[in-house]
């Protein structure tokens, strides 16, 4: 029994980690999206594993609004945007596809590097977790600085973010984990309104049309 | 003991906790700034209450004499603001760069900085503490952009995305701490409490309480403004309202220095650890090398002064990273002392800004001729923030300089010649501000003096005498503090 959860903690773990990798190449913006929500949901299976694996019920509200927020709602809300601001067929990386999937490689082995002397003492359950953990917060931060897109930085904050969740809920008995997850998911509605605020505003509030064509012309010629 | 000393941590989370809804819900923005002064001077007398009360601790919240003074200096800094922001925010109404319906929203948010700053202070368990620098940060981000420029919503989301980073990686060094303490002291809330983490840090897993300082350093660093993590910093003093300017740099910056030194103590507690020290003192001496670098290309005088915060966050983390009583005691004075003038100076520039119509230094003039009072506070703050005596930045950097020339001389010479650089382009862009040909309008400033001049006595009153009271309260956390 034992062994078996073990297995299966591994196995989802380990599917964020591939849905990592998956994201850093995606070249269009609907595509990371997707991939995006896909490793939100393995992030819900894998914290509801967790609560079963640890008698912990609470978790399976982080689960939950792992699976809705994450899962759902916001992926559906960034389509809405990529498909007002007419980005999805944009590709905007700073570093070629090659290279990145290398970095990649080389900052999961850093993770297993840090990780497994460090945490001898602890279980071997957590620390290959946080190994897992670790190498998806490093991902997402790859991400965010290969991506010069605003939707795709806020899908590798995410996806950073879907790895802090990972090891907060490895961590056995941790206190205020539903609370964390809630805090971060507001923090990240906080983000995407920025988006609709920040961007969509800035852009579509103006009477002049032509004013606004000549700006979304500037854009294409810069991108 | 009084039926307020007991209550005095309720009242100084509740106040602020009310005066949220409260603001978010006064539409007339004069009442509005006035229900705003009101809640930051009930919380600075909360504050202040607390001082003299017995120190506590429980599960979630912890007053000892290491936080209590940062509580003070927090609320009232924030009530000085509160009345900056009063006489600032008319004006702007006045010249139409903000509607009343935004000062609605600016008013509340403030409110929830100033609680989210005093919850992260007083928590006695470090998720909690994560969660009040969240919360502030994110109550600044919104604050930042409220003028809708595009700088000002570029700045507010290079701080949106650079804070969300920081506080990522802190996060994970916060489950970090948690998994190595969770072996010694068992699951729950026990293994994240201040206390008794610094109590048991001897028995943690050295290896792991490293890897996650790291994290925590790269995350509240970035919060503390510190270089290379310092991007967010400048756009955002710049671009934003200047009493935001004024609470970022005194304040904000403080309460993640704040959040370090306490993982710096318990970390301390545990010798097998790595050198904590030697890398505050690098990161600290680059900070400080490279904003005094900077000041001299400056033409926003916003963003000088944002940079100068930088330089001295790195003065003061330089000062806890040598370590010792007498550098702790210069990086507590300092940290007090850049608080109180680097908000009085943010008062000051608002209100230059205004009545000249400009950030640009290049097109603000003869301030002295124009404006004497105004010009006299600005000279004054701009003099004690280079460090001239007899103000108290001269103490503690003098106390700095001399702790470390007994001890590392070589940095000696290298913090030597940091504050020289700092100090030369201050002067220079003082003699531009103040003195020369009068430029731009000579209208009367329509301003409260008092908050500039106050924070200005006060530093002066510092550099000439310590109160006893301070001097041993500072000692015993210097101790604290290794």
């Amino acid at each position: 029994m034992q062994n078996l959860s073990f297995d299966i903690a591994h196995l989802l773990a380990g599917t964020m980690l591939v849905l990592s990798f998956l994201l850093l190449y995606q070249d269009r913006v609907t595509a990371v999206l997707n991939v995006f929500a896909l490793q939100a949901i393995a992030l819900a299976l894998s914290v509801a594993w967790q609560s079963i694996a640890q008698n912990a019920p609470h978790l399976i509200v982080t689960a939950l609004v792992a699976l809705v927020v994450k899962g759902f709602i916001i992926p559906a809300a960034l389509h809405r945007i990529v498909r007002r601001l007419e980005i999805h067929r944009e590709i905007e990386q700073v570093i070629g596809g090659g290279p990145t999937m290398l970095t990649g490689l080389g900052l999961v082995a850093l993770s297993i590097l840090l990780v497994q002397p460090v945490g001898e003492s602890a279980g071997t359950i957590v620390r290959e977790d946080l190994a897992f953990a670790l190498a998806v917060v490093l991902l997402g931060l790859l991400m965010m600085i290969t991506r010069r897109n605003a939707v795709t930085q806020i899908v590798g904050f995410m996806s950073l973010e879907n790895g802090l969740v990972l090891a907060a809920t490895g961590a056995k008995g941790m206190p205020l984990v539903v609370e964390f997850s809630v805090a971060f998911s507001i923090l990240i509605a906080f983000i995407v309104f920025g988006v609709f605020i920040f961007r969509i505003r800035e852009r579509f509030d103006t009477v002049d049309v032509s004013a606004l064509d000549t700006f979304r012309g500037e854009r294409r010629d810069h991108t | 003991m009084s039926a307020l000393d007991t209550y005095a941590l309720e009242v100084l989370l509740l106040i602020p906790a009310i005066a949220v809804p409260v603001l978010a819900l006064v539409s007339d923005y004069r009442k509005g700034a006035i229900i705003n002064v009101i809640a930051c001077a009930l919380t600075f007398g909360a504050g202040v209450a607390l001082l003299f009360a017995a120190r506590t601790r429980s599960e979630l919240l912890i007053v000892d004499d290491f936080n209590i003074f940062f509580v003070v200096l927090t609320t009232f800094v924030g009530f000085t603001t509160s009345i900056f922001s009063a006489t600032y925010i008319a004006h702007e109404i006045e010249i139409g760069r903000i509607t009343p319906a935004f000062l609605r929203f600016y008013h509340a948010m403030f409110q929830a900085m100033m609680g989210a700053m005093n919850v992260a202070l007083v928590a006695n368990n470090i998720g909690l503490m994560w969660v009040g620098v969240e919360v502030a940060t994110l109550s600044t981000v919104m604050m930042v952009g409220i003028y809708r420029t595009p700088e000002a919503i570029e700045a507010a989301w290079k701080y949106f995305i650079l804070g969300s980073v920081g506080i990522g990686l802190a996060f994970f060094g916060t489950i970090l701490i948690y998994l190595t303490a969770q072996e010694v002291l068992g699951d729950g809330v026990a293994a994240m409490s201040w206390d008794l983490l610094a109590k048991n840090a001897g028995r943690f897993d050295p290896r792991m309480m490293s890897l996650a300082f790291v994290f925590l350093l790269v995350g509240y660093g970035t919060k503390v403004g510190l270089a290379p993590f310092h991007a967010w910093l400048p756009d955002a003093h710049a671009e934003g309202p200047t009493p935001i300017s004024a609470v970022l740099s005194g304040l904000l910056l403080n309460v993640a220095l704040y959040a370090l030194l306490r993982f710096k103590m318990v970390l301390a507690a545990n010798p097998a650890t790595l050198n904590v020290g030697a890398i505050m003192m690098a990161l600290g001496l680059i900070s400080l090398s490279f904003a005094a670098f900077m000041l001299y290309r400056r033409r926003d005088i916003k963003r000088l002064f944002a940079y100068s915060s930088i330089e001295h966050m790195g003065i003061a983390t330089f000062a806890f990273g040598i370590g010792g009583p007498l550098a702790n005691f210069a990086g507590l004075l300092h940290m007090t002392m850049h608080s109180l003038t680097k908000s009085a100076i943010f008062f000051a520039v608002g209100h230059v800004a205004q009545v000249k119509g400009t950030q640009r230094i290049a097109e603000i003039g003869g301030l002295s001729v124009t404006h004497p009072v105004l010009a006299v506070g600005f000279a004054l703050g701009v003099v004690a923030i280079a460090g001239l005596p007899p103000f108290g930045i001269f103490a503690s950097e003098f106390m700095l300089v001399s702790s470390t020339f007994a001890r590392q001389p070589v940095l000696a010479v290298l913090l030597m010649a940091g504050l020289l650089v700092a100090f030369g382009a201050l002067v220079l862009r003082l003699q531009d501000v103040a003195f020369g040909a009068p430029k731009g309008p000579k209208d009367p400033v329509k301003a409260s003096y008092v908050p500039l001049f106050l924070h200005i006595a006060l530093v002066l009153i510092a550099g000439v005498w310590l109160p006893g009271e301070v001097v041993t309260w500072f000692r015993a956390v210097a101790k604290l503090l290794g």
